[in-house]
């Protein structure tokens, strides 16, 4: 609390990003976790909450006749401008939540406050949700070919790695320790994914200290073991994900890559993945696209092929491709690395993962997917998305492309998976979040086929999504059948007992009210949804989404209860549904009544004419 | 002209077809008036069954004793074909060439083909301009219904009802008629009910570099707009463009001459205004523009009959040239200058739409797809020729048979329904930010891309709406069948 130096400004404007009249006035408080944005106006009071650690830059720009403006983009890719009256008051602003958006210690990032009413029980149980020993027992492993090792207990052998790490049993402790000394920051070839049906594997690890002649002999057995353990197979894949020109350039570094002639049984492929930098770089330029007023089409196309954004999510897609091809239809096991093994390799391994494995594809093996490839083998969250303060140097969008290559193969098999887009993006503003701990500490398609996925770029823009939701609608559709299976059945058994006897008859009046009473209740909260400019008045029909559970993300389980109150990026969506300006169809849940008007007040719509 | 001298060579055995994502099939291929087909030789069965009319480009290659054939087709599949011996092949391709390019209506296909379960009368008079003009009576007394081009005397390429404002005479019309290019005078295509606005279109007026004036089109535009009313005329080209159309003869509406009238050249925000629209000659981007807005405005545009309807009226009578734009297509590398894919971009812009509202149109992608193939080459008659002039003088209603009648056959019209429907009867208003504009895949890539995950995922929507339709109808079958439990419900509500 000691870094507020200015906890509510009045008169503060919220200015629209598309269109500058239409400006809210209201007052922005700061507390110890958020920005919060209070429109005024005595019946809406819109509210606009930011969580501080989704703040990843702020901008004070230059003094104007109306006031300071202060630019705060977030990690979610919204972007807020204000316009404060004061320079003095917007500086305070700016100061505080300069040092607010980048905590120094763990202690202060919010998943440590935030308390949602779960008893001490309820939250060790949401630990426990993901088990990876559960997980790898689900794959077969250990078996015949595979075991736990304890080599690194007290992280003896590598601080990146967890303290259980499945091995080729033909691997010795002494040729796990050997090959480790091999690797950049002792990550040593380990086991990521095993395919029961042809004992083909998926291994990770860091790059060899190869440099322009070292050899290991341990390192040559380790990849000799993992072959081994795949007996249907002579040799082994090793992909090595970076472009070939940065590995060479690592051999200076007496890193580098494997030699064909010195391990038995390999085949070497480069895949060639950005670093982190050039991924920086690229998300930069595309949000930039992404912020352009009124672009044009060219300007927009141009902006996007020029900020590489979509070869990228390409190359891990065929890196992807590749692993998962070798395995399933070569049968051969595949080691994979990059430089440290923590990003690229992170990515490439959940893709492929993804690929073989239908049970990745559901909610649960999503969350275990992640769990598995991602915080176990130390990906380095805290770094990758500034989590506290640190090296700018050190962020990179890993993760979020890793989700959006799952985007696009949702795109292109929509009923692969079990999960929406929303779960997704809900994901990644988890990540940004530190809300729950999870991700705290650092521990063949072809190009045309990629689409710009506006849902999470151009998230807050809602004048750019489709304005009926097919996936909210079809909700609604299997809600009111099951719904109707139910009653029906209902009045199947009433009809069964009244054929019976007729002195039941009391008992079924009772029965009755009940639901009528039920019924009642859901048709006055129809008439209650009334938002203008819902367009998914089809939905009227549905009463089982009342409003009051129509929140946007209710469909998510993410976090079982207590979204609406405690997740401040719901509310504030779910206002800017509300939104009387907006043609908020995204969410069906207002159902409700029809406005008279045809066109309403939404008057900032172009018409289509453009050119 | 008969077709026989066009073939050189009718049939060859052992042809080979390869086509995208498909296994290669040999057979036997046979070259008729109107088609190419080819049938596989072990079982007979019919492989390929193509309108040559379809075909857009024909690139020949010559290897040894055989010979490669690509089709380019109108609907963007590409096709080739491996023929034994040189000659049979030179002698194929030029076949093709000379059937895909017989420019005579007469001579087409929909003049040969008679489906048994179709009569030739049924589908061409479904959609009478009387019933629309009904519909706008109810609402309005300012607009009638004029046959002053029955004859198409007035405008050739105008059909021979038009409505007008109520307050001019047919004289009037006929001479602001010589003062539009093509005699396309300013007709409604549209009345918003809400406002009592209207949606006009025209050619552009013949004001020359003498900047001749008309008194009877500057009277038609006059009645339209009370007094002190202003009216918005969009010019669809660049002003640049409309000021050089002086030069030969056209141009636009001086302000002096047309006081309560603004001239824009790009779009506008939502004004409440009546609007005329006009290019040059008024028979494309002009329809194109009216044609979109109605349907963001009507709703009842957006039904799968009100559609067709809107494309009978706004395209295929209003006179766009589909004979001219449609006769080739992208592969096409000779000079035609009159070709161009306008309609097209309007079925593109639909679909913009139907992704933006995938709950508002009553009919699906597959809709949009025969439309465009049925323009480009099609056994039906409904867009053959320019305008409603030639296709009377050519008996297209009389000879050949309506896609309208065959798409309506309860057995087709299935396939042509979005199972998301349901009325939106408000406005849909459509983002044009880039972000939100995408690649028409299923229309570009129709033949590249493997369709199979995409078709999935609508057979499950269809099975999940269809599900829910069934159980709600089962449920009050129940209901029925307990009338205590009914009574008990409906009390309560």
């Amino acid at each position: 609390m000691e870094h507020i130096r200015m906890p509510k400004v009045e008169n503060v404007r919220l200015l629209d990003r598309l269109s500058s009249r239409r400006a809210v006035v209201g007052t922005l408080y700061l507390t110890a976790t958020h920005v919060i944005f209070v429109e005024n106006g005595s019946e809406t009071r819109k509210e606009t909450w930011v969580l501080h650690s989704q703040i990843s830059s702020i901008e004070k720009q230059a003094t104007t006749a109306t006031g300071c403006p202060l630019l705060i983009r977030c990690k979610n890719f919204q972007v807020i401008q204000l316009v404060i009256p004061q320079e003095r008051d917007c500086h305070d602003v700016y100061i505080s939540l300069i040092r607010l958006a980048r905590p120094v210690k763990y202690e202060e990032l919010y998943c440590f406050s935030f308390n949602p009413k779960l008893d001490k029980e309820e939250r060790e149980q949401g630990w426990k949700l993901v088990d990876l020993n559960e997980e790898y027992n689900r794959m077969g492993v250990p078996n015949n070919y595979w075991q736990i090792s304890d080599v690194n207990r007290d992280y003896g052998v590598c601080d990146s790695y967890p303290t259980e790490v499945y091995v080729p049993k033909s691997a010795t402790a002494h040729i796990i320790v050997g090959s480790s000394k091999f690797r950049s920051r002792r990550r040593f070839p380990a086991l990521s994914y095993y395919c029961k049906g042809n004992n083909a594997s998926i291994c990770r690890s860091s790059q060899p200290l190869s440099g322009f002649s070292a050899r290991c002999l341990e390192d040559e057995q380790m990849l000799q073991a993992i072959r081994k353990a795949n007996p249907g197979s002579d040799f082994i894949y090793v992909v090595d994900t970076r472009p070939k020109l940065n590995a060479m350039a690592n051999r200076a570094a007496g890193k580098g890559y494997e030699n064909e002639d010195n391990y038995s049984n390999i085949k070497f492929q480069f895949i060639g993945i950005e670093n982190i930098h050039v991924m920086r770089n690229s998300l930069q330029k595309m949000l930039e696209v992404c912020e352009l007023k009124s672009p044009s089409m060219s300007d927009f196309l141009w902006g996007l092929e020029n900020s590489g954004w979509l070869k990228h999510i390409k190359a891990i897609m065929d890196a992807g491709i590749f692993i998962a091809k070798a395995v399933a239809e070569e049968g051969v096991s595949v080691l994979v690395h990059c430089s440290d093994g923590w990003d690229r390799t992170a990515q490439v391994c959940s893709v492929a993962s993804l690929l073989l494995d239908p049970y990745y594809r559901t909610m649960k093996g999503f969350m275990v997917l992640i769990e598995k490839d991602w915080v176990s083998f130390g990906h380095k969250f805290n770094h990758r998305y500034g989590n506290l303060d640190g090296d700018p140097k050190e962020i990179s969008p890993v993760i979020d492309q890793f989700i959006e290559c799952v985007w696009q193969l949702m795109e292109q098999f929509p009923c692969a998976f079990e999960f929406n887009e929303r779960f997704l993006i809900h994901i990644q503003h988890h990540i940004y979040s530190c809300q729950f701990g999870n991700f705290l500490c650092n521990s063949q398609k072809e190009r045309r086929e990629l689409k710009f996925w506006s849902g999470m770029y151009n998230r807050f823009e809602k004048g750019l999504h489709p304005r009926q939701s097919v996936t909210d609608y079809l909700m609604a559709v299997k809600e009111e059948t099951q719904q109707l299976e139910e009653e029906l059945e209902v009045l199947q058994e009433r009809l069964a007992n009244l054929q019976k006897s007729q002195s039941g008859n009391n008992k079924v009046k009772s029965k009755q009210q009940d639901q009528s009473k039920q019924f009642g209740l859901y048709a006055s909260n129809n008439s209650l949804a009334n938002t203008p400019q819902e367009y998914s008045n089809d939905l009227k029909s549905f009463p089982s989404r009342s409003p009051s559970q129509g929140d946007e993300d209710s469909a998510l389980i993410l976090t079982q209860d207590n979204l609406k109150s405690s997740d401040p990026d719901l509310s504030a969506n779910s206002d800017q549904e509300s939104g009387v300006e907006d043609l908020s169809c995204r969410s069906p849940s207002g159902g409700g009544c029809l406005p008279s008007e045809d066109s309403g007040k939404d008057s900032d719509e172009a018409v289509f004419l453009a050119g | 002209m008969e077709f026989s001298e066009l073939i050189k060579t009718a049939t060859v055995e052992n042809a080979l077809l390869w086509r995208p994502g498909l296994p290669a099939v040999r057979g036997t291929l046979c070259i008729t008036s109107h088609h190419l087909l080819l049938s596989s030789r072990p079982r007979g069965d019919l492989e390929l069954w193509l309108l040559i009319r379809n075909v857009d480009a024909v690139e020949k290659r010559v290897c040894g004793s055989s010979g490669t054939i690509t089709l380019r087709c109108k609907d963007l599949r590409v096709l080739q074909l491996e023929i034994p011996g040189m000659e049979q092949c030179l002698n194929i391709a030029s076949s093709i060439e000379a059937l895909s390019s017989v420019d005579s209506v007469m001579m087409m296909y929909p003049f040969f083909y008679r489906p048994p379960s179709l009569r030739l009368e049924q589908g061409w008079h479904r959609f009478p301009l009387e019933r629309f003009f009904q519909r706008l009576s109810s609402q309005t007394s300012q607009w009638r219904l004029s046959t002053v081009n029955r004859d198409f005397s007035a405008c050739p390429s105008y059909p021979p009802a038009v409505i007008v404002p109520a307050a001019v005479g047919d004289d009037t019309v006929a001479k602001a008629a010589r003062f539009r290019q093509g005699g396309r005078f300013p007709v409604l295509s549209y009345f918003h009910p809400k406002n009592g606005t209207a949606l006009l279109r025209s050619s552009q007026p013949l004001t020359g570099r003498n900047r001749r004036r008309c008194r009877e089109d500057e009277q038609l535009l006059g009645t339209i707009l009370d007094q002190g009313e202003q009216g918005f005329i969009i010019d669809t080209r660049s002003a640049q463009a409309a000021k050089q159309a002086r030069m030969s003869g056209g141009g636009t509406e001086p302000k002096s001459s047309y006081p309560q009238w603004r001239r824009l050249h790009r779009a506008l925000e939502r004004e409440e205004r009546t609007v005329l629209v006009h290019g040059a000659e008024g028979t494309d981007a002009t329809l194109l523009v009216t044609a979109l807005a109605q349907l963001i405005l009507d709703p009842s545009c957006r039904s799968l009959e009100g559609f067709q309807g809107l494309l009978e009226r706004e395209w295929i009578e209003a006179g766009h040239p589909f004979q001219l734009r449609c006769a080739r297509s992208a592969s096409w590398h000779g000079r035609g200058k009159q070709e161009a894919p306008l309609f097209v971009l309007f079925l593109d812009c639909v679909w913009q739409l139907s992704r933006q509202f995938p709950l508002s149109l009553e009919f699906g992608e597959r809709l949009l797809l025969t439309l465009f193939d049925n323009a480009y080459a099609s056994a039906y008659g409904t867009f053959l020729c320019n305008n409603e002039r030639e296709r009377s003088l050519c008996k297209v209603k009389e000879s050949t048979h309506s896609l309208w009648a065959w798409l309506n056959q309860p057995e087709e019209k299935h396939k042509y329904l979005n199972p998301l429907y349901s009325h939106n009867p408000l406005v849909i208003w459509p983002s044009v930010e880039p972000q939100s504009i995408q690649l028409w895949q299923g229309l570009f890539l129709r033949w590249i891309r493997p369709s199979q995950h995409l078709d999935e995922a609508r057979e499950e929507i269809q099975r999940l709406v269809q599900g829910k339709n069934s159980s709600s109808s089962k449920e009050s079958r129940g209901r029925r069948q307990s009338p205590a439990a009914a009574a008990g419900t409906e009390g309560g509500r």
